[in-house]
């Protein structure tokens, strides 16, 4: 089932794992669906190809208009790293820094090995992987204070917040998401070999979903409160979804094709919220546990009824419950989320991750709404915060954050 | 882009020591390609891909380039010298052989880098390298460094490298050259 393909002169040492046929394996999966999926994995010997199982030779573009691993559908596992860079490196440093990780990242993403990569062959299951780079304001000053975004920076404090400096802010952040744990771990490692000269980790936060092809592709994650997380948001293929999430004429120049990540790392409390019985779960929140469809529907994306009264004449979803109080009137004060569970160290909750444009005009508004009410704050705590200026993508030879120096 | 000119040009005692060291070399060849009428130069049939260079401080004295050479050629293309003269004033070609006491150490290749006909010849940590020493400024991560290749029949090729922050590579010199340290320490 293998056919080493040929790449370019030299023969390749990636080509082993590549194979037409699983290629095509994969394909077959997707356009059938989750059930064909199912009846493969129960009868093998029956699946037209079994190397159709193989996934690991996936692959997103890394250059283009935007940065991948932001509208690239949610891969299993992320890693987000915060980097604190080293008081000596200027604007030379913070250039050389961006090229030697836009190189590595051009590399690993489509399984090829990095430069003085000491472990090529795990480069060679791509398996999906994304690398995002994300700058705080230390690093853009370090280039040019006048190009900070007025939003780029710790965002206003909220009541509810337990925030700790050791899972807040950072100058640099690396974003790696891939549907392979140790494809993730190589290119994670080797991004921070190249990043040791230039700074320090400040900290790193693991995050996962489900696995690869454990569910249909564009099914709603669940968090580990056993909610469907995320039923609300706006689609890579819909119109909104440009003018909410990549920065356009308001942002300054370098930003334009990027966007705004705000990381809230959400401890949940589960000893606390095993207590709770399953209406009383649903009623926190104003959707079903099975399908995740609000109290006043039948299917996940049915609308809410917030005017909808039970018998008794109260309202069907709660004055406090967490949907209604996250809702916004205002259609531009949305965001895109791409968050990912996390369980590290006795202590388990969200990774919560969205895109805007603006977090003050996007994010803020909705979160001080929740702040100020939404029942989930009995089980759930805001410990960590971070914003990062994600720089538009790059094109073949240039490298990301390229934009910071040509203003 | 080349270095930054801010680096400091600090030749030591170590560097100093090391280029003794390897006082058989010869300097980079200036001569005109003597190219032969009638077959293309090796140089323009080899290419390099993937060449870094790994990261040094002025005072370390040394470094090395890696890459792939491939030779697309009908002939053995041969490496005879190679120089970084933005960076160094002496490179060498080295390769890393069992010594007597059976530790690996490296040491100059006086045969030079052949690439076989058609295929690749590899520099890597371990293996052949180009030994760059004499390091007149800090070869910083992210930097580039530019290499110069010398062919057998007196072309010669150029190349730009990334210099990469890289822990191994630290092959231990040939016995001849630590007692020519000793010997030359203090010049």
């Amino acid at each position: 089932m293998e056919h080493p393909t040929e790449e370019g002169a030299r023969p390749s040492r990636r080509s082993v794992l590549l194979g037409g046929a699983a290629a095509a394996g994969v394909g077959a999966v997707t356009l059938s669906g989750g059930d064909a999926l199912v009846r493969s994995l129960r009868s093998p010997a029956e699946s037209p190809s079994a190397a159709g199982q193989v996934h690991g030779e996936r692959t997103h573009p890394f250059h283009g208009a935007h940065q991948a691993g932001i509208a690239t559908p949610p891969q299993a596992h992320a890693r987000f790293v915060g980097v604190d860079l080293h008081e000596d490196v200027d604007a030379d440093g913070v250039r050389r820094l961006l090229t030697l990780l836009s190189d590595d990242a051009a590399r690993l993403t489509q399984g090829r090995s990095a430069l003085a990569d000491t472990e090529p062959e795990l480069a060679l299951s791509p398996a999906g992987l994304t690398v995002t780079l994300g700058f705080g304001p230390g690093l853009v000053e370090r280039v040019d204070p006048a190009l900070v975004p007025q939003w780029l920076g710790p965002l206003p404090e909220f009541d509810t917040d337990r925030l700790e400096d050791g899972w807040s802010h950072g100058d640099l952040l690396l974003q790696v998401c891939c549907d392979d744990p140790l494809t993730l771990s190589h290119a994670a490692r080797m991004l921070l070999k190249d990043t040791r000269a230039f700074g320090s980790v400040r900290w790193t936060q693991d995050g996962f979903r489900r696995s690869y092809g454990a569910e249909p592709e564009g099914t709603t994650m669940r968090n580990l409160f056993g909610q469907v997380d995320g039923t609300v948001n706006p689609e890579p293929e819909d119109e909104d979804f440009g003018p909410l999430v990549w920065c356009g004429e308001g942002a300054p120049a370098w930003l334009r094709g990027g966007t705004a990540l705000v990381l809230r790392r959400v401890s949940m409390d589960l000893s606390e919220w095993d207590r709770l019985d399953r209406p009383g779960r649903e009623d926190s929140v104003g959707r079903r546990l099975d399908n995740g469809a609000p109290l006043t529907g039948q299917a996940e994306h049915d609308d809410p009824d917030l005017d909808a009264l039970t018998p008794l004449g109260f309202p069907v979803i709660a004055e406090y419950a967490h949907i209604r109080r996250a809702r916004s009137e205002d259609p531009d004060e949305r965001i895109f989320r791409r968050g990912y569970n996390y369980e590290s160290g006795g202590d388990a909750g969200l990774l919560f991750v969205c895109h805007q444009q603006d977090p003050h005009r996007q994010f803020v508004p909705i979160q001080r709404r929740l702040d100020e009410l939404d029942l989930l704050n009995e089980w759930i705590t805001h410990i960590g915060s971070a914003v990062f200026a994600i720089p538009p993508g790059c094109s073949e030879g240039g490298f990301v954050g390229q934009t910071l120096f040509e203003a | 882009m080349t270095l930054a000119a801010r680096s400091l040009l600090i030749p030591t005692a170590v560097s100093a020591a090391l280029i003794l060291g390897a006082c058989a070399s010869t300097s980079p060849a200036e001569e005109d390609a003597a190219v032969q009428e009638g077959s293309a130069a090796q140089a323009d049939l080899v290419s390099v891909s993937d060449p870094w260079v790994k990261a040094a401080a002025a005072d370390d004295g040394m470094t090395a380039a890696f890459g792939i050479l491939t030779n697309e050629g009908e002939a053995e293309a041969l490496i005879v010298a190679a120089s970084a003269d933005d960076v160094s004033d002496m490179v060498e070609l080295h390769e890393v052989v069992s010594g007597d006491d059976g530790n690996m150490v490296m040491r100059e290749k006086d045969s030079g880098f052949p690439v076989p006909a058609g295929s690749e010849h590899e520099l890597s940590p371990g293996a052949d390298h180009i030994m760059i020493m004499g390091l007149t400024q800090d070869l910083e991560p992210g930097a580039e460094v530019t290499v110069t290749l010398e062919f057998e029949d007196g072309s010669t090729h150029e190349f730009t490298a990334p210099v990469k922050d890289f822990e191994g590579a630290n092959e231990n010199y040939d016995g001849d050259h630590g007692d020519s340290d000793d010997d030359h320490e203090g010049h």
